[in-house]
């Protein structure tokens, strides 16, 4: 780079104000942003840091209430700031694009995706009817759809998640802007879909020279695409500079925390020694029938097929798949939430699937979950330490030693004398954590883990995985982690069940699983997780 | 409790229409005593307007009967059959349609016909129909209004169970061996309370405003004087004596709107987070 080009976006001192009352005054405080043409730069940081409103701020989106109290934004010659609503209107789409974490709400679901994409030429007054239909269906053949005419006459939810990706990605290139906001594009996507978006974004940011601010909270994916990266904190650049320093030789403590906050893929465990075992599914699957009627024909969706795995006593089983893969799906089978379709499950050599009522709730407090969401898993209404009692109220324990008893788990999972708050007095990490003790109260021998650090910051992830470790330990517990997160497996598992379109293709030690993979499905999903080549140059 | 009252009163409206309640509240507490004569004797001449010498400073009736004294005492009847009928109905449908939405199936196929057949008749021409045959009295009247306007709260109830059951913290209250009836109960219903609330101040309001009409019809309980009784007994002398059905009107416009805003201040109090992001 000996000769700087002019930078497309020059954001200088931004400040961004929160309305009154909010944990800080200012969202974004005095930070500064280039974007030049042809690159790529990430903003990374945890939920919270401000990363998003910054890229609000310059398409001109902020939430009501909040504002921009200071600073300048510049796209080329123009002030962005300056610009009243029409002005706005139209930068955005022509000048500058933005594409969403999640593709299917940025998407009419009522209308054709060739009609939404010609509905942008069509906001800008561009081009003839015809014309913008072409159009449409050549943006759809450049972002790589596999039958663009098909996709042109499909309503959204016929396409994948993948595939919603590209046509908002397409609509966003529809003008071809200069400047492309990508606000956490992948974070709802399967690892290989993943890769595939994040290569296409490469690709057409090449192609088309423009500058791309990739907002992220995922030191994998910068890996794999930034230029440029920048660290937000609270609402300030903690460090920034090219993507090699920043990920190679972090500066600052807090981009230091992050980056070893990220379980490593080397760091697989070693053959585990032999166990005795508690849980064994012999041939489970499950088989959904949908819609139907009186006189329709309902549709038989196979979740989980012949799935035949032991789960030895104090060992972690990690199930790993996509979404569809029917990971969730036996592990709500494991718990009872739903009846197998066939199979059994026993726990000590006690067949759990055809139990009902009074012996299934004897078994039933041996086998406990923990949920994926922990904002929807714990009753708003109910007070944290009484929904822990709840479970040991319902198997007879008198009430004050069950509130005594989940005071005591509260401080166990680092949350002492909170007992008598309502759940939405805590932070998602926080909430996890109570869900963990939830799960604890009954005491059972095994647990079952639903994407259970899914939800979290990096940071927070790491701390609930180490307090997940230490309690299994503690309390001799086997644990069923279903993730589709391969480096989050990869660090707490001893063994590794590989799921895809509801079948077992691969099981075995971590360590062998992560680094001789023998299934041709395991080397694809270990090959798309992002900032692979960065992991093993820093191991 | 603090906490609730101060978020009660952070909206202005709940607070006028908490007032409007304590007054005609205590108007029915007091009507015996402020006129301890019956409200159907004659005291003045018939057709006085209203504000003028005398005792009867709201006027009086086609047959001299003191409309102020009527309102007091009619307004025990309205709010006796607002509360007792919304009680009754709430008894009706929170049971029904938590079970219709909870265990689904063939349950909630039975419940959910029955539910239907209660609405698809006319609420009103049923409420009659059910008084004429049952001699009109307090009672039949309040099963009346009772039995037409349960309904609404079974399938509000069935529609939020719905919703609710397969929300994680339902399913993890099954794992921790909560029975059926223990997770409706203690689970479910507290989550569907604000709606409930808001819907049956609203049926409060309709059953003030369903007695009214049929005791304007004539179907009212002979031995009491009500509002919607002083409204129909002056429709006919509407254009000479305005104030016969006016000043009761009032009050029912008035009591109705009350029950409205305290359901919206009740909801507002009652959800935490909605209270919360008031801030």
């Amino acid at each position: 780079m000996t000769d700087t080009p002019s930078p497309s976006v020059t954001i200088d001192h931004l400040r961004i104000a929160l309305p009154e009352g909010a944990d800080r005054p200012y969202a974004v405080d005095r930070v500064d942003f280039r974007l030049y043409p042809g690159k790529v730069l990430c903003v990374v940081g945890e939920s919270g840091s401000g990363k998003s409103m910054s890229a609000n701020a310059l398409m001109g989106l902020l939430p009501e209430g909040v504002r921009v109290a200071d600073g300048r934004i510049r796209l080329g010659d123009t002030d962005i700031l300056a610009q009243d609503e029409e002005g706005m209107r139209g930068l955005r789409g022509r000048r500058m694009a933005m594409i969403f974490q999640e593709p299917m709400s940025a998407l009419n679901p009522l209308m054709k995706i060739a009609d939404q994409i010609a509905e942008v030429f069509e906001a800008h007054n561009l081009l003839r009817p015809a014309e913008r239909r072409a159009r449409a269906l050549e943006l759809l053949t450049e972002v790589g759809l596999p039958d663009p005419a098909r996709a042109a006459a499909s309503y959204p939810h016929q396409l994948s998640g993948g595939q919603r990706q590209r046509v908002v990605i397409a609509m966003a290139l529809a003008l071809e802007p200069e400047v492309l906001v990508a606000d956490e594009p992948t974070t709802a996507l399967d690892v290989t879909t993943q890769a595939q978006i994040l290569e296409l974004i490469r690709r057409l940011q090449v192609d088309h020279n423009m500058a791309v601010m990739f907002i992220t909270h995922d030191f994998g994916v910068v890996a794999e695409i930034a230029d440029h990266v920048a660290v937000m904190q609270l609402g300030r650049v903690v460090e920034e500079g090219p993507a090699d320093t920043v990920l190679r030789n972090p500066q600052h403590a807090y981009t230091r925390k992050l980056i070893d906050a990220i379980p490593k893929l080397g760091a697989g465990r070693a053959e585990a020694p032999e166990r005795p075992p508690l849980l064994t599914v012999e041939g489970v699957s499950k088989t959904y029938h949908l819609g139907g009627g009186l006189f329709a024909k309902s549709r038989k969706v196979e979740a989980v097929r012949d799935i035949s795995v032991t789960l030895g006593r104090g060992e972690t089983l990690g199930i790993v798949g996509e979404s569809g893969s029917g990971k969730s799906s036996l592990g709500r089978c494991l718990v009872r939430l739903q009846d197998v379709s066939a199979g059994r499950i026993a726990i000590d050599g006690q067949d759990m699937t055809r139990l009902q009522g009074a012996e299934l709730r004897a078994l039933r407090r041996r086998v406990q979950m923990i949920f994926q969401d922990p904002f929807a898993s714990l009753n708003p209404r109910i007070r944290v330490g009484r929904a822990i009692a709840d479970g040991p109220i319902a198997y007879g324990t008198p009430v004050a030693t069950a509130m005594a008893e989940a005071e005591a788990l509260l401080e166990r999972v680092g949350l002492p004398g909170t007992a008598r708050r309502f759940p939405h007095e805590f932070s998602g990490g926080q909430r996890q954590r109570i869900g963990i003790a939830r799960a604890l109260a009954l005491k059972p021998e095994v647990i079952v883990a639903d994407e259970a650090v899914s939800a979290l910051d990096v940071s927070i992830q790491a701390q609930v995985l180490d307090l997940l470790d230490e309690l299994k330990r503690e309390l001799g517990l086997s644990l069923i982690f279903i993730t589709h997160d391969l480096r989050v497996a990869a660090q707490i598992c001893d063994r590794v069940m590989v799921m895809q379109k509801g079948a077992c293709v691969e099981l075995g030690p971590g360590a062998q699983i992560f680094d001789a993979p023998a299934h041709a499905y395991t080397r694809s999903l270990i090959d798309a997780i992002p900032g692979r080549d960065w992991d093993q140059s820093a191991a | 409790m603090s906490e609730f009252w101060k978020a009660y009163c952070r909206n202005r409206g709940a607070v006028v229409g908490l007032v409007i309640l304590a007054v005609v509240l205590i108007l029915s507490i007091v009507a015996p005593f402020w006129f301890p004569g019956s409200p159907w004797d004659m005291v003045q001449m018939p057709f006085l307007p209203p504000f003028q010498e005398g005792d009867a400073i709201l006027g009086t009736d086609t047959l001299g009967r003191d409309i102020a004294s009527g309102l007091a005492h009619g307004a025990y009847v309205s709010l006796l059959v607002g509360f007792v009928s919304t009680l009754v109905s709430l008894a009706i449908g929170i049971p029904i349609g938590a079970a219709a939405g909870y265990f689904g199936g063939w349950v909630d196929d039975i419940l959910s016909r029955i539910t239907e057949f209660f609405q698809v008749i006319p609420a009103f021409a049923f409420a009659i129909v059910l008084v004429a045959i049952f001699q009109p009295s307090i009672t039949s009247i309040i099963v009346a209004i009772a039995v037409v306007s349960w309904p609404p709260v079974a399938r509000l109830l069935r529609g939020e169970v719905m919703s609710l059951k397969h929300r994680e913290f339902i399913e993890a209250a099954a794992l921790s061996g909560q029975s059926g009836f223990t997770i409706i109960w203690r689970q479910i219903l507290p989550n569907t309370i604000s709606p409930v609330i808001v819907l049956s101040s609203m049926m409060v309001a309709t059953a003030i405003l369903t007695e009214s009409a049929l005791d304007f019809m004539g179907l009212g309980d002979p031995n009491i004087m009500s509002w919607g009784y002083i409204i129909g007994a002056g429709r006919t002398v509407l254009q000479q004596a305005w104030w016969i059905s006016f000043f009761p009107g009032v009050a029912i416009l008035l009591t109705v709107l009350a029950f409205n805003l305290i359901g919206e201040g009740l909801n507002d109090a009652l959800n935490p987070r909605l209270s919360k992001r008031r801030d």
